[in-house]
Formats: C-alpha cells, sequence, structure tokens
C-alpha cells in the first residue's frame, strides 16, 4: 500500500543519529568549527577584538609612555563605562528588532532627576528611586507608543530625542549645570577599591565565571570539550589576576602627591550588571522569547508569544538600564548639564552593541557584544588625542588628531563599518 | 471500523455572498494519513482554518473521538490535539531546534528554562520520528535545509500529545531525497496512532504515503476513497479538475445525507 513504511528498527540506529551531540568533541574540532561559523557570517566578537588589537597597536605605538600606562587604563574603562551600560539597554529593543534613538536623553533625564533631587536635599536612597522610576515610565511610554499603538520605534524615539532632551533642559535650566556632591554617586566612576578588596572582588568573579562555565560544560554532554572550558577559565583567570596586580599599584602621575591605587569601582558595577542581564536573557522565558520576537515576529505570535507585550518590556528594561547609564554618566563628570546624554551618547551606544556583533536586525546579540564594542569605542576618543598632530607622509598635509573632527570621522567610520559587517553577514547566511 | 478521530458534518462557510464550503463533510481515522486534495480555491485552506479554530463556521459540527465539541478558536483546537504545520512553517531561524520546537511552551524547573529536559525531549522526538539526517539539536534552524525544517516543525507540532496533525503542502518546496525524508516522517506519524491530515499538490505523494484522499472540489467534497494499489494518479487529477471521474462512482455527495455514503472503494 505504500511505498514508504514506517521502520520499525529505526529505533535502534537512530539512537546514533544525533552524532554532536553525544559524541566528545575535541579541541581542534570546536575550533574548525568556529572558522566554519565565521565562514557563514557568524562573526561575534571577532571584529570588535580585532578592532581593539589593532587600536591599541597603533595607539600604543605613538604615543607608548602615555597610552600604555595603568592610569590611562582606569580612564579608559572609566570613559568606556557609561556607554556600555546604555548600549545594553538599547541591545535589548535591537534583540527585539527595534530601536532607542532617545536612550541618550533618558540617560539624561535619570541624571537630572538624581542630581536635582540630591541638590534639594533628598537622602539617596529617595533621590535614587525616583530618578529609577522616572527612567522606567520614559521607558514603558516609548514601549507604549511602539508596541500598543504601533508607531515605528524609529519616529516614536525620534519624537522623544527632542522630548526628553526637552525635560532635561527644564530639570537643568538653559546653560546650568547641577553639580553632584554625594560621594557615592561621585566615586561610582572615578574611585579605586581598596587593594585588598579588590584581590577578593577578582577571585570572587573567576571564581563565578568558572563556576558557570562548568555548569554549562555538565549541560552539553562533551559538546564542550573539558580542555577549551580549562583554556577560557584560565584566559579570564590570568587577566583577572594581572589586572588586579597593575591596578594595585600606585599610578598616579610621579609628581602627584596622592597615591592612586586598587581596581577602579566601574568594573565590578558593569561587570555585574553585565552578568545579571546575561543570566536573565538566557535562562529565562522571558528572554528566550526577546530572541524569538526579533527573529520572527509571526513565529512567536504563532506560537502563542504576546509580542506587543515583549516589545512592551524590552523598552521599559531599556529604560531602565539607560537610567543606569545615566548615573554613570553624571558620576564621570560629577554633574549633570543640558549635554548629559546627548551629543554624541546614543550613536556610539548603538555603536557599542553593533560593532560587539548586536544585529540591528533583530533576534541577534548578548550583552557581552556592548561591553566588548563599548572599549573599542572608548579606545577611540582616548587614543586619537595622544596621536596629536601627524604630517600624512602621502599628502604631505598636517591632520590633528586630537581634533573634534577626526574624532568625530572615526566615530562615525567604526558604526558604519560595523553595520556593514552586520548587514553582510546576513547575505552570506 | 471505530468511530473517526476527527469527524465533521456537513460544515458550510460564506465569506459574504462567496460559500466556500458547502456541506462538507471530513473525517480523520486515528493511524491513518488522509489526503486532502483540490484546486487552489477548492475550499482546501478555509476547511482547515476552520478545523484549526481560526475561522468560525456557519453550520455544521466537528466530532472528536466520538464527541460533539464546539471549536471555537486556535486554543479550544489546540486543546483537543489538533496540530496544524503550515506551509511557511515559521519557524525562528536565529534559534537552535529544541528552543524552536519549545517555542512559547518552554519547559521551567524553578522559573528559570530547564534546557537539559527540553534537549532530552526534543532529541527523543526526532529519533522517533526517525529523523536521520540532524546532526545536533542544538543547531540554528538557519544552518538546516528545506527538508530537515520541515520535519523540524512536524516535531513541534507533534510533541504536544497532538492527535490530529493537519500537514500543509510539507513537500512543496523540496527536491527529492529530502522529499522522501518528510513522506517518511508523515508514514511515521500515522504508525504513532496520529490522524495524519495531509495536504498536497502532488499524486505521487498522495499516492505513496495516504490511506485514504478526499478530493475537494468548488467547495464541495467531491470524492472520498480508500487508497488501494489500482488508485490511479489520473482519476485524482480528473477529481480534482472536474469533480468527477469515470473511475470513480458515487452519489452526488451533496445529495448524500450521511457522508460514509459517499465512500466508494476503486477497485471494487
Amino acid at each position: 500500500m505504500n511505498e514508504i513504511s514506517a521502520d520499525e528498527s529505526g529505533a535502534t540506529d537512530v539512537a546514533t543519529d544525533f552524532a554532536l551531540d553525544s559524541q566528545t568533541r575535541s579541541l581542534g574540532q570546536v575550533f574548525s568549527d568556529g572558522i566554519a561559523n565565521i565562514r557563514g557570517g557568524e562573526l561575534g566578537l571577532l571584529p570588535a577584538l580585532l578592532a581593539i588589537a589593532v587600536l591599541v597597536a597603533l595607539f600604543g605605538w605613538a604615543n607608548p609612555s602615555t597610552f600604555l600606562s595603568v592610569l590611562n587604563l582606569s580612564n579608559l574603562v572609566e570613559q568606556a563605562s557609561a556607554i556600555i551600560v546604555i548600549a545594553m539597554a538599547v541591545s535589548f529593543t535591537l534583540l527585539v528588532g527595534e530601536i532607542d534613538l532617545a536612550a541618550g536623553f533618558t540617560a539624561g533625564v535619570a541624571a537630572a532627576v538624581l542630581a536635582t533631587r540630591l541638590v534639594a536635599g533628598w537622602g539617596l536612597v529617595t533621590a535614587v528611586l525616583l530618578a529609577t522610576l522616572v527612567a522606567l515610565a520614559l521607558g514603558l511610554f516609548t514601549g507604549y507608543m511602539v508596541a500598543k499603538v504601533g508607531i515605528p520605534s524609529f519616529v516614536v524615539t525620534l519624537a522623544n530625542f527632542l522630548i526628553f532632551q526637552g525635560i532635561l533642559l527644564l530639570f537643568v535650566k538653559d546653560g546650568g549645570t547641577v553639580r553632584i556632591e554625594n560621594d557615592l554617586v561621585k566615586g561610582m566612576v572615578g574611585d579605586s577599591l581598596p587593594v585588598g578588596l579588590s584581590w577578593v572582588l577578582a577571585l570572587f568573579g573567576v571564581a563565578l565565571y568558572a563556576f558557570f562555565t562548568v555548569r554549562r560544560q555538565r549541560a552539553a554532554h562533551g559538546a564542550i570539550p573539558l580542555s577549551l572550558v580549562a583554556l577560557r577559565i584560565t584566559a579570564v583567570a590570568g587577566v583577572a589576576v594581572v589586572g588586579t596586580v597593575l591596578f594595585n599599584r600606585n599610578r598616579a602621575l610621579p609628581k602627584a602627591e596622592i597615591e592612586i591605587r586598587g581596581m577602579p569601582v566601574v568594573i565590578p558595577l558593569v561587570l555585574l550588571i553585565v552578568f545579571i542581564l546575561t543570566f536573565v536573557l538566557d535562562n529565562t522565558r522571558w528572554g528566550r522569547h526577546l530572541y524569538a520576537v526579533g527573529g520572527n515576529p509571526e513565529a512567536a505570535r504563532r506560537a502563542g508569544i504576546n509580542v506587543a507585550g515583549i516589545k512592551l518590556a524590552a523598552f521599559t528594561v531599556c529604560g531602565l538600564l539607560a537610567g543606569i547609564g545615566g548615573a554613570f554618566l553624571a558620576s564621570n563628570v560629577n554633574s549633570v548639564s543640558a549635554t548629559t546624554g546627548g551629543s554624541q551618547t546614543l550613536l556610539l551606544a548603538v555603536g557599542a552593541a553593533v560593532i560587539g556583533g548586536t544585529s540591528l536586525f533583530g533576534g541577534k546579540g548578548r550583552m557581552i557584544n556592548g561591553l566588548v564594542g563599548g572599549l573599542v569605542l572608548a579606545l577611540i576618543p582616548n587614543g586619537l588625542p595622544l596621536v596629536g598632530k601627524r604630517i600624512l607622509p602621502l599628502f604631505g598635509t598636517e591632520i590633528d588628531f586630537s581634533s573634534s573632527g577626526v574624532k568625530f570621522i572615526a566615530f562615525g567610520s567604526a558604526l558604519m563599518l560595523a553595520a556593514s559587517v552586520d548587514a553582510l553577514s546576513r547575505k552570506t547566511s | 471500523m471505530a468511530s473517526p478521530l476527527l469527524e465533521i458534518r456537513g460544515i458550510s462557510k460564506s465569506f459574504g455572498a462567496v460559500r466556500v464550503l458547502d456541506n462538507v463533510n471530513f473525517r480523520v481515522n486515528a493511524g491513518e494519513v488522509t489526503a486532502l486534495i483540490g484546486d487552489n480555491g477548492a475550499g482546501k485552506s478555509t476547511l482547515v482554518k476552520s478545523i484549526a479554530g481560526i475561522h468560525a463556521v456557519d453550520s455544521g459540527s466537528f466530532h472528536f473521538d466520538g464527541q460533539a465539541v464546539d471549536i471555537k478558536g486556535p486554543r479550544s483546537a489546540a486543546a483537543l490535539g489538533i496540530e496544524v504545520v503550515y506551509q511557511d512553517l515559521a519557524l525562528c531561524e536565529n534559534l537552535d531546534v529544541v528552543q524552536n520546537m519549545y517555542l512559547g511552551r518552554e519547559l521551567l524547573a524553578a522559573g528559570l528554562l530547564d534546557k537539559s529536559t527540553m534537549e532530552a525531549r526534543a532529541r527523543a522526538t526526532l529519533a522517533r520520528l526517525g529523523v536521520r539526517t540532524v546532526k545536533s539539536v542544538r543547531q540554528l534552524v538557519s544552518s538546516l535545509s528545506g527538508g530537515q525544517r520541515q520535519t523540524v516543525a512536524i516535531a513541534r507540532a507533534v510533541l504536544w500529545e497532538s492527535r490530529v496533525v493537519i500537514l500543509d503542502e510539507p513537500t512543496a518546496a523540496l527536491g527529492v531525497a529530502q522529499t522522501a525524508q518528510v513522506l517518511e516522517v508523515v508514514r511515521r506519524l500515522a504508525a504513532e496512532g496520529l490522524g495524519v491530515v495531509l495536504i498536497s499538490h502532488n499524486m505521487n505523494d498522495v499516492l505513496a504515503v495516504s490511506d485514504r484522499v478526499s478530493v475537494m472540489y468548488l467547495g464541495r467534497i467531491a470524492a472520498d476513497l480508500k487508497v488501494t494499489a489500482d488508485t490511479s494518479r489520473e482519476t485524482l487529477v480528473e477529481l480534482i479538475t472536474s469533480g468527477e471521474s469515470a473511475g470513480y462512482q458515487a452519489d452526488d455527495p451533496n445529495r448524500s445525507e450521511r457522508w460514509p455514503n459517499n465512500e466508494r472503494n476503486l477497485s471494487g
């Protein structure tokens, strides 16, 4: 009756079919899989890591004594911290295939609320609570306009760009600046941990990383070779130990009267945020649905996922994280002004996420992408001034690499390049 | 024979003045593959969407396991164990095989995703269906071939204790080898005791895997026959194009009150 009959004996041989799942893979196989992924357009962190290598080599060659100092390294991570946090905020909207162009000013408004409440004599806790609520509300509002009203996020957040900037102006008055006097807020970006605590946190971080890496290896049943796990943990431990040793030495300039020692506070703070968000994205139903909505909204809808609800939540989380980013922005300069969160903040945040490998087309991206991409973009304004004025060999003209012109061109080009990689990798896959 | 798993009696459906379904009788038996064929616009999709609860019917009744049931919406259809695999599959390419199979119905342990259980069950389901070509259930769907995607979509439908699985042109976009692979999965579903409905334009596929064929013509069931070695492609094509065939004798199905009467064995 049927040409194709159900093969009853199939049960025994099918057990071997998922070859890759049952077989223990070697380091070499994992490596060649990685190469295959890269060929297939899954570049991941690779472009960002390459960019860091190139920029460090370039700036290190141009001005080794200043650029390669530990003091500059701590400056770099402090400058990068706000970009990284706002990049993670924007990543939530990118994941669901949307964008928030006003995240920078959400950060600005939250920072202004925090600063003005502190000036008004509020306690830190209540001021932080109000700033957080305002940031959440702004995100919720954006999400409502996008997900429920149905306006493209590009337009909603372009309008919000002006609205939020207006709110910020009302808070700080035209041309005004609100100073931050609270030591905790001031110290978030800029202070260093005690030497002993630096070690404790570094070792705790390595232990946490090792725990989750081993747990993932166990769950994968041999798909991740033990040698790779050992390699990863050793690399992370190495970076942590070397970093802590360097940071715990005095990095103040020779003539300075006060010593600077210890790990910058922003490092554990930012890593904690990265860790929490990564855990949520990887291990909760909500995280999974974010990726599904970004990958194929129609498939997500048919699977019973509330697409509008997920988008609303993505924008709300974006608002909250942008608000936290605002605290980093304010802490970096110890004040809030009309330009806090303005000028290039948003471009840098989107750029950081995309350079790190988060897709502008939705459904692809991780928090670590924003971190690595943020470091790339922080390197540009950090390193360019150290290059100074140079005569270009080919044209014989003098170019001032410390000028804003060169900086803007570099920022824009970096984003354009990363977006090109993103768009082209979609075509190959 | 035992009562059919799903039986549809005399349903009609109009879109405005157009009568898309006209007193349609249709049944699905457990353990059998029932092909639903017909030309474009014959009403196949509307019938499937009525069964899936997407369209409300104007008249007629549904019977599941011999019991009269009310299919009010997609959820009540799913609750009965009716799953539809649409032609455009609706898979998320950025997620892997397991993630797609459990999309929207993820298993949790202590509030977090229970990844290892989902992975083990997904693998067991695929193995049960005889899927041989998926190397890893952790592969992204974007890396799968069309046939593999089809089998993943089918496996997703049967993961949920489904009783009736409706496949909308599962082989339309596939090559020869992949078609054979998918048809084998279709056969296995029936062997598992599920009622399978196969919508197809490919008569070779229909003859290869179906136990019974229902032919739709202009919103009616033009023929309902058992597939035997003598069932010819030509007969089916004639039934599709003209609603009748010299190789098939039946009362006018519109006049037959009880649908089993319009079932005729072609060889008999």
